[in-house]
Parts: structure tokens; sequence; C-alpha cells
């Protein structure tokens, strides 16, 4: 099947902001493989000149007039919020990236 | 007759004739629950007091409201946000969330003085087939407890079968509402995509999201999904499209329909008992004077992995929002990058974990054209070849699912075999038609189902065709419930 | 070596609708933190974008404003990046398909003109604010989903002066167009520019630069002449320039390296399945094309013909709509369009220009103005006098003729007013009559001045001039 290898695995969690275990490493490089290489057989497929969907239902121009509408009061805004402070919501400090 | 086995219609001439309370209904729901819950494990949370109290000012109501839900209990599936009733979507990441807003179907439903009960287990955020990724517990199958209730909707399903409630909602974006509803011996719809608003729909993939009902029976179904259905304001891919009057359609009445059944749909991998009960069906359709005849649906064998790959890249984008900063379990770090880390990768299931993988990985630099572009066109393939059928066909019929409910633990380690199990509704999803699955026997003694497809925006002649089978067949399906208890 | 600089510039411009892109939550600016929110902005789970009608006329405006070509079919595409202020942990913007293409404007240095492409102008959302603290950062959402557009320019600008020019006409077409403040201080305009070096007739681009931090016009400038000078320091040295985001130090005058690039960055985008598609046709496209307003380069042209002020004033008064429209607004009212020219231009620029403020900020009004303009040609006010109801009226306002009667500023325009302190006076002053029929020109300006004394500066002096020379010829 597709060998996706450590170092692929170990970017793409970086890009989705997760970790894993070197294990886990390996077993998602092995399960990725092998989803992918599944994945691989709609190369059968001759797609030349086909358009892609995106939708299923061929609607545009779904628009909203420009009204401005009741927001919410800032306690309820924060009330699910794991830290704040000065009414906003407080994360931990930036670094890098 | 217990209760919930009783007909909308007399259900609700009895509540306006005052020869039931709604309390009484509500009552009913919950001791069911007490009753079975602790063996099948379908709810996550109850709105036991909220749910009695509506139910005493809706005793006053009858004999005049016109309400189409009037006093009826209804469970929602936890990835349908429920203003200040904790939402979790089976998620260990959600376990303290309590939603600012109310979906727009359950304000439909509230407006039609329906009732929540309560909150349905589930594949934890809508991915899975079993119910065995709910990261709180897994849904047992009430016709078998070691088997499971199917997903990601195994809640929604489970609750229905085993009585607890007469109507409830899940949602489908692959087949998550019709399998569950096959495992189960349940009537569950998905319906076209873009009749039922997505607003307060948890999202998974959310080109291929849809929510709908699973029922005891064809005519309740009909009923919820009038409730719920149309345009909303709140969600853009909703479509500004006439809902026509469901119930009309129930008429027994299947003269002269014309049903395709795809070849591809009974061939290997599809179990004997599986097809044999299919088939009796299809005969049955026959004799009420339906035609049919097998056609092909070539691209099908293609709509696993288009779907991996689809719903897996637009989850991965959907998913990103759970990220600690503004609701949630934040998993603490002495910096923001690592508390992202540890938030996900604490938070997030196994199978969450690998979907959101597989999606970032499809979606990067380097890999969109080939994967998720490609998967795309594939999806177009797959729309066209149902609306070839649909040039000569009313509907387009076969089994559910290729086998019956599995053991619980049977799968699990295998993604792609569990995936496998999608095959027959996928397509549905992918092509946006709407499809039930409606129950049609049983096979070494566990529901088959019957998978109804029609075209876009054509239910009604999905509920004609589920409803005809079904009064025809007449089976009453219901599970022993043995050995379950509290 | 000799090196051409080649710069870019990539300029945010929040949109001025009343409500956000995707939700009804108000984009007013200055609310206390996260009282513009909702769970639609929020991100929280199971919420839908729908989009603003009239943030897409807005960026159609923008984009046909800088000439830009627009978008028939046009859709949105989720940016995928995780930071705080950023709540789903996707930007809905415009990939592949923006709202416009192909655009440019003209500008104009050291008098000669000069086309810069414009690549492309989309449609997004703006992110929220971010505050860094000691114990960490905290996040105030209000500004997330404020409709914002991206306008990218051709690598068509060679010097920081011609990026000057640039920004100031580009600022100038948005508020034309209605479309935006565009404040920096406020950040309804926010501008990051890009810089290399190449050898002059090497075709290749050099390793770019990225500029961060720049919070003014003149900073973007010398921003860039920092870095420009750097980079050749770097190259003459046999150096290499290194991809790298640099932030411009307010207080040094310096760009300071904030990161280095590694490759590109990766945001997946893909198309947004939360919208549908756009499709513009041409009744849509062509009910746009009749909102916009004249723009700053027709207006100029107009002044220079219809009211025959130099090119150089025109180009001047129509720096700003808020100056051009206060300009035609004191015509409007009466004022001889040279006079309102010269005033505005003058007095008035310099108090701006001192104060730091906008023709909007002060309380003098175009009606005040032009009324002022007519006490000093029907002589009521004298130039002198006009300056001190000029300071009244751009610090506290009021109407030009009351100032005048409470300060007691009328003109003495009154020939017999004026007879009568000035014949006591002749009579006391003799020698000086004497003196200037010998010749001592002096002696007149002796006199005009003792008058103008008694008088507190109130006395006509060219009146005052023409009576003494007249009385003392009689003597």
């Amino acid at each position: 099947m597709t060998e996706i290898t450590k170092e692929q695995i170990k970017h793409v969690a970086h890009l989705a902001r997760l970790t894993f275990t070197e294990e886990e490493v390996e077993a998602f490089a092995k399960d990725l493989g092998d989803i992918i290489g599944f994945a691989e057989q709609l190369n059968e497929l001759d797609t030349e000149g086909i358009e892609e969907t995106t939708h299923v239902l061929d609607i545009t121009n779904v628009l909203r007039d420009d009204v401005v509408r009741d927001s919410l009061d800032r306690e309820e805004a924060l009330k699910n919020a794991p830290a704040q402070q000065n009414g906003q919501v407080k994360v931990p400090k930036v670094i890098g990236d | 007759m217990a209760l919930f086995d009783e007909s909308y219609k007399a259900l609700q001439d009895r509540l306006h004739k005052k020869d039931l309370s709604v309390t009484e209904l509500v009552n009913e729901a919950y001791e069911n629950i007490k009753k079975t819950d602790g063996s099948v494990h379908a709810f996550l949370t109850l709105n036991e007091e909220a749910a009695r109290q509506q139910a005493q000012a809706l005793d006053a109501e009858r004999g005049h409201s016109q309400a189409t839900l009037f006093g009826l209990p209804i469970g929602i599936k936890d990835n349908i946000v429920t203003k200040g009733l904790k939402t979790t979507a089976a998620s260990q990441l959600l376990a303290n969330f309590e939603p600012l807003h109310h979906a727009t179907v359950v304000e439909r439903i509230q407006a039609q003085q329906g009732i929540v009960i309560g909150k349905l287990n589930m594949d934890e955020f809508a991915m899975g087939s079993s119910n065995e990724n709910s990261s709180f517990y897994t849904t047992r199958n009430p016709w078998d407890l070691e088997r499971v209730p199917g997903g990601s909707s195994g809640g929604s399903a489970a609750a229905v079968a085993a009585g607890m409630v007469p109507f409830s909602l899940g949602s489908d974006t692959g087949g998550s509402i019709r399998q569950p509803a096959a495992f189960c011996g349940v009537v569950g719809m998905k319906p076209t995509y873009g009749r039922v608003s997505r607003f307060g729909l948890i999202a998974f993939a959310s080109s291929l999201d849809q929510i709908g009902p699973l029922t005891t029976t064809v005519e309740n179904n009909a009923h919820l999904l009038q409730a719920i259905s149309g345009v909303d304001a709140y969600d853009s891919t909703s479509a500004d499209v006439a809902v026509p009057d469901f119930t009309k359609a129930l008429t027994g009445e299947v003269k002269g329909l014309r049903i395709a059944v795809p070849k591809e749909y009974l061939g290997e991998g599809v179990s004997a008992g599986v097809k044999a009960a299919v088939k009796k069906a299809i005969a049955q359709l026959e004799a009420l004077g339906a035609s049919v005849e097998e056609v092909s649906l070539p691209h099908s064998k293609y709509a696993v992995a288009t779907y991996y790959l689809l719903a897996s890249s637009e989850a991965s984008a959907n998913l990103a929002r759970f990220d600690g900063v503004r609701y949630g379990v934040r998993k603490e770090a002495d910096n923001l990058i690592d508390m992202y880390k540890k938030t996900r990768s604490e938070g997030f299931g196994d199978e969450v974990k690998r979907r959101i993988m597989l999606g970032t990985f499809a979606l990067s630099s380097g890999y969109y054209d080939a994967y998720y572009k490609k998967a795309q066109k594939v999806r177009t393939l797959i729309k066209r070849d149902f609306e070839k059928v649909f040039e000569n066909f009313d509907v387009v019929i076969g089994p559910t699912t290729p086998t019956t409910a599995f053991k619980i633990g049977e799968k699990i380690d295998d993604p792609l075999t569990m995936y496998a199990n999608d095959i027959l509704t996928i397509p549905v999803n992918l092509a946006g038609v709407p499809a039930i699955s409606v129950p049609c026997g049983l096979a070494e003694g566990l529901p088959v189902g019957l998978q109804i497809i029609g075209k876009p925006f054509d239910e009604a002649t999905v509920y004609r065709t589920a409803h005809a089978y079904e009064q025809a067949a007449n089976l009453k399906l219901a599970p022993s419930l043995e050995g379950v208890n509290a | 070596m000799n090196f051409e600089t080649i710069i870019g510039l990539e300029v945010h411009v929040e949109l001025k609708t009343n409500s956000k892109i995707f939700c009804g939550c108000s984009t007013e600016f200055g609310a206390p933190p996260n009282t513009h929110t909702c769970p639609i902005c929020l991100g929280h789970p199971g919420v839908l974008p729908v989009l603003n009608e009239q943030a897409v006329d807005f960026a159609m405006r923008a984009a046909m404003a800088l000439n830009c070509e627009i978008a028939t079919d046009t859709k949105f595409d989720r940016k995928n990046y995780f930071y705080p202020d950023n709540p789903k942990a996707y930007q809905i913007s415009q990939f592949d398909k923006p709202i416009g293409e192909h655009g440019y404007i003209e500008i104009e240095v050291e008098g000669k003109k000069k086309r810069i492409g414009i690549t492309r102008l989309h449609l997004e959302e703006d992110a929220g604010k971010l505050t860094h603290t000691e114990g960490g950062s905290l996040v105030d959402f209000n500004r997330v989903g404020t409709p914002l557009i991206e306008i990218v320019s051709e690598p068509d600008i060679r010097t920081p002066e011609e990026a000057y020019a640039y920004l100031e006409k580009l600022k100038a077409i948005m508020q034309y167009t209605g479309v935006s403040d565009c404040k920096m201080e406020e950040g309804s305009l926010r501008c990051d520019a890009n810089l290399s070096l190449r050898p002059y007739g090497q075709e290749a681009f050099g390793t770019k630069t990225e500029l961060k931090n720049l919070n003014s016009f003149s900073y973007v400038q010398k921003g860039l002449e920092f870095e420009q000078a750097r980079q050749e320091r770097v190259l003459i040295s046999g150096g290499v320039i290194e991809q790298e985001t640099r932030r411009f130090d307010e207080a040094t005058k310096e760009t300071i390296l904030m990161r280095v690039k590694e490759g590109s960055d990766d945001y997946r985008y893909f198309p947004e399945p939360d919208l549908v598609k756009l499709h513009i046709d041409e009744a849509w496209k062509e009910k746009v094309r009749a909102e916009i307003p004249e723009l700053p380069d027709a207006r100029k042209e107009r002044y220079v013909n219809e009211f025959g002020l130099p090119a150089y004033d025109a180009a001047v008064l129509t720096q700003t709509k808020s100056m051009a429209d206060f300009f035609e607004n004191t015509i409007q009212a009466g004022a001889d369009p040279k006079q309102a020219s010269n005033w505005l231009m003058g007095e008035v620029s310099a108090y701006l220009n001192n104060e730091n403020k906008e023709i909007e900020d002060v309380p003098l009004t175009s009606a005040s103005l032009a009324k002022m303009i007519e006490l000093i040609e029907k002589g009521t006010l004298s130039s002198k006098m006009a300056k001190k109801v000029f300071r009244e009226l751009i610090t506290k306002g009021g109407d030009p003729e009351k100032i005048v009667k409470d300060k007691g500023l009328v003109q003495i325009s009154d020939e017999g007013a004026l007879k009568d302190i000035i014949i006591p006076l002749l009579d006391a002053n003799e020698q000086s009559i004497i003196d200037y029929k010998n010749g001592k020109d002096r002696a007149l300006g002796f006199l005009v001045g003792q008058v103008m004394k008694l008088t507190k500066g109130q006395a006509n002096p060219p009146m005052v001039n023409k009576i003494i020379l007249e009385e003392m010829a009689k003597r």
C-alpha cells in the first residue's frame, strides 16, 4: 500500500495541532497509508473534463440584508470559556508559530 | 398495546379528547428509559425537569392546540445543539459545553410543541458506524446487547427500538441515520441535502450532513420530517423548495411505481440473509403493482473512497474550532501551541483523530489535486449515476447495509472494514438524494433494513413506497428486550 | 553594484457595513471587548455563515473603482490556520476566484504619472484582536467577521515614495467610493509590504522580505527605506537575503527580524461548503457601477477646468474625500472657489497638520468658512481680524458674524466715523504732515498706525490710508 512516512505524519499532525507518541505515529503511518492506498483506486477513473461537485444543489446568491441584530451579553458569550480576564478570553502565551 | 406503539393519529386524538395527558406520555418516556437504558445506554443527557414542566403546561392546551407535534416525546442526537442543555457530540472535549442557542430543528420542534426528552448517544462527532466511538459509552443494540446499534446515530435508533421514545432526530453524513435504523429495526429517513436546516448541527462534513427523523413507523417519520423541513435564513445551503404534505403520500398505493434495483447493491459482500429479506420486500412491492427492473450505478464501488476523502477533508476544518479557546475542556499548558495540541490530542478519540489526519493530509499542499479534487470529480460521476437512473425510475431500492448488526469489538480495529459497511448508504449522501431505511424482516433474529432512495426533494414518493410496503408486510418488529434492565 | 527595488503591497481595508459579513453583530468600532459577538462569529459548534449582500456590493464597488475586472462566478474558500483570534480556525476568504482582478491605479510622483497594477481584490472576514500580557494573551472577538477586502498590488512599485503615493491614492479611492473610513489608527486600513532587490537588467526577482507593524503611510515609507538600504548593504557585502518577516520599530525607525519563513505556509484552502456560489450577472454589476461616485482624478480635473484652480491645488484638495467635499460645500455656500481653496490649502491645512486632525474632526463647517470669506470680501473683516475669527471657528465653531460682534471685531469702514478719528489726529500731529509733504513716507505709516491703535485694529487700513491722504492734501 501507499508509503506514508513518519515525518509526513508528524508534519500533518502539526498542521492539525495534534501530537502523537512514536508508536501512534507508526500506527498512523500504516493506517493512513492503507486508507490512501485504498483511495488510489479513484485513479482508475478518467475524470478529465469532469467538473467538481462542491455543492450537490445548484443554488447561488443566498444573501442577507445588512441589518444589525442583538449581540450576546458578554457574560453569556464568555460563559463556556475555560479562562477569562477583563471580559476577554484568556489563552496561554503565544510563542513562535 | 404499548403507548408508544400507537399511531400518531391515535395519540393526537387521545390527547385532544383528554383521554391521555402529555404528562403521561412524558412519564412513559422517562419510565421506559429508567427500565431499559441501564443496559442500552442510548441517552447521554436527560431533559427531565424541563420536559415535565413543558408537559404540564401543554396539558392545559389539550383540545385546542393546532401544533403538529403536540406533546410528543422526542429524543435528539447529541450533535444537535440545545440551548442550556449540555451538547457534547459524544466527545470528552465538549463534556461541559452548554449551547447558547437552539438548532433550527429544535426551534421547529418546540414551535410544534414537541417535547425534548434528552440527548442521544452517538459516535464522537458522528464519526463511526457502530457507536463504539462515543467517548462516554457504547450504546447497545436492543435486539442483542452484545451487538452494536449501528452509527453514528446509534442512540437515536436504539432509543426508538427499545421504546424509550417514539421519535428521535439523527444526522446522516454517510448512512448515520439509515444504518442504525436498519440495525435496530426502526424507520430512518435521510432527507434531500438542503431539505432540513443544518443550523445547529455540529458539522462533520458540511456538504454531506443532513438531519432526519428516526421513528417506529413511516407515518410518524413523515410527521416529524414535516415539522423540521423547509428553508432557513440561517443556513445558506437549505433549499427554498416547497415542502409538500408528506402524509398525503401515505396512500398505500404503488401501482405503476417504477422501481430500479441496482445490481451493485445486491452483489457480493451482501449477506444471504439480507439479500433474501430485501428480495422478498421487493417482490411484495411488485405484487402491489410496482414494476421492478435491474439497473446499474457503475460508480458505486468508488463511493467509499470518495466519501472518506471528502468527508475527512471537510471534517479536518470543521473540527479545528475545538481548540480549547472559547469553550470545551481545555488542557492547560504553558504556551499556546502546547495547549492546542494537548487539548485536541487528549480530547478527541482515535477515530476522530484518524479522520482529521486523513483530511488534513488530503488537503495539504501537493496532495490536494490528487485526492480532494479527484474525489470531488468522482462525486460528480456518482451523482450522474443517480440522475441517469432517475430519468426512467421513481425510486431505487436495495438493502441499507450489507449485513445485520455486528458484534461489539468485531470491526473496531480495522478502519477499512468498518468503512466498507457504509458502501450502500454513502452514494446517497454523495448524490444528495433522499433515502429511507424501513425494516423488512429479520435475518438470524436481527433486523434487516430496506433502503428506498428517491429523486431530489421527492421524499413524498419515498414515503409512499415505504408506507405501502410497511402496511402490506405488517411486520411489527420489536425486540423482546430480554435481559434488558436498568 | 546597482540594484533595482521591487515593492509589493498588500492592503486590508475594512468595509463600512452596519453588520458583520456572516452574522448580524454590529461592526461599530470601539465597543467594550466581546460585546459585539454571537455564536456565529464566536465559531460555536453548529453555526453557519450567511453572506451580507452589502459587503459584496462594497467589495465590487471598490474593485470597480480600482479598474478591476469583476468575476461573474465566484465563491468563498476556507483558509485553515490556528490562532486564538481566528475562532473557527479557518478564515472564510477567497482563494482562486477573487471578486476582482487585473486592476490598476494611477499615481503621481515628482510630477510623473505611473500606473500600478492591482493583481487581485478579494473579500474575506476579519480576525479578532489579541492583546499580549505577562500571564498570557487576551482575546477580544468584536472585530471577528468585520468584512474585509484584501488588495494585492503587482510588483510594479519601485521606490518607497511610490509606495507612499500608491497608499495615499488607494485610501482616497476607498474613501471616495464610501466603502471604508480607512482609519489606520482604528485598523480599518492595514498594510503589509514586501521588498526585494535585483541587479539592474536581471529579470528574476530577488528574495523578498515582508514588513509588518506598519501603522502609518509614512512608517511604510520609512520601513521600506530602511529595508532597501539594509538589503543593499547585505548584498554588497556578499551576503544573502533570507526570506523573512520583519517588524518596523517606530522608535528606532528600523526593521527587526520577527521570523524566518520556512517554505510557504500550508493553508489547505478548499471551497467553503457552508456558502453557496455567487453569480454576479451584468445587471448586478451595473447596479453597483451606478453607485460609484466621482473619483479623485476626475474631481481634480474638474476643479482645474471648472474653478480654474492650479493643478497642484486641485490635487491637494482632492487627496481626501472629506476635504474635497468640504471645498465643494464651501463653494455651494457662496464662497469664491479661489478664496475657499486658499483658506483650505493655507490656514486650514496648517492647523490640521499641526493638530494631526482631519477636516471632519474640527468644528469648522463649510458654511461658516464661506460666511467668513464673504465678510472679508465685503470688507467687514480685515485679513488680520479674519485670522482671529478663523481661530475661533476651527477650535470652537460658531457663526462668524456673531463672533465678529461678540469680540467687537467689526472693521470700521464708515468714512464719517474714520474722519472723526483722523481729523483730530492730524490736528495734533502737524509735524507729521510737514514731514510727509517733505517726502518722508514714513510719516504716513506713523499716522495710519496711530489710527489703528486708536481703533484697536478695527479700522479698514486701505480706507484709513485714503482718508489721511485726502485730508492732508486739504491742508
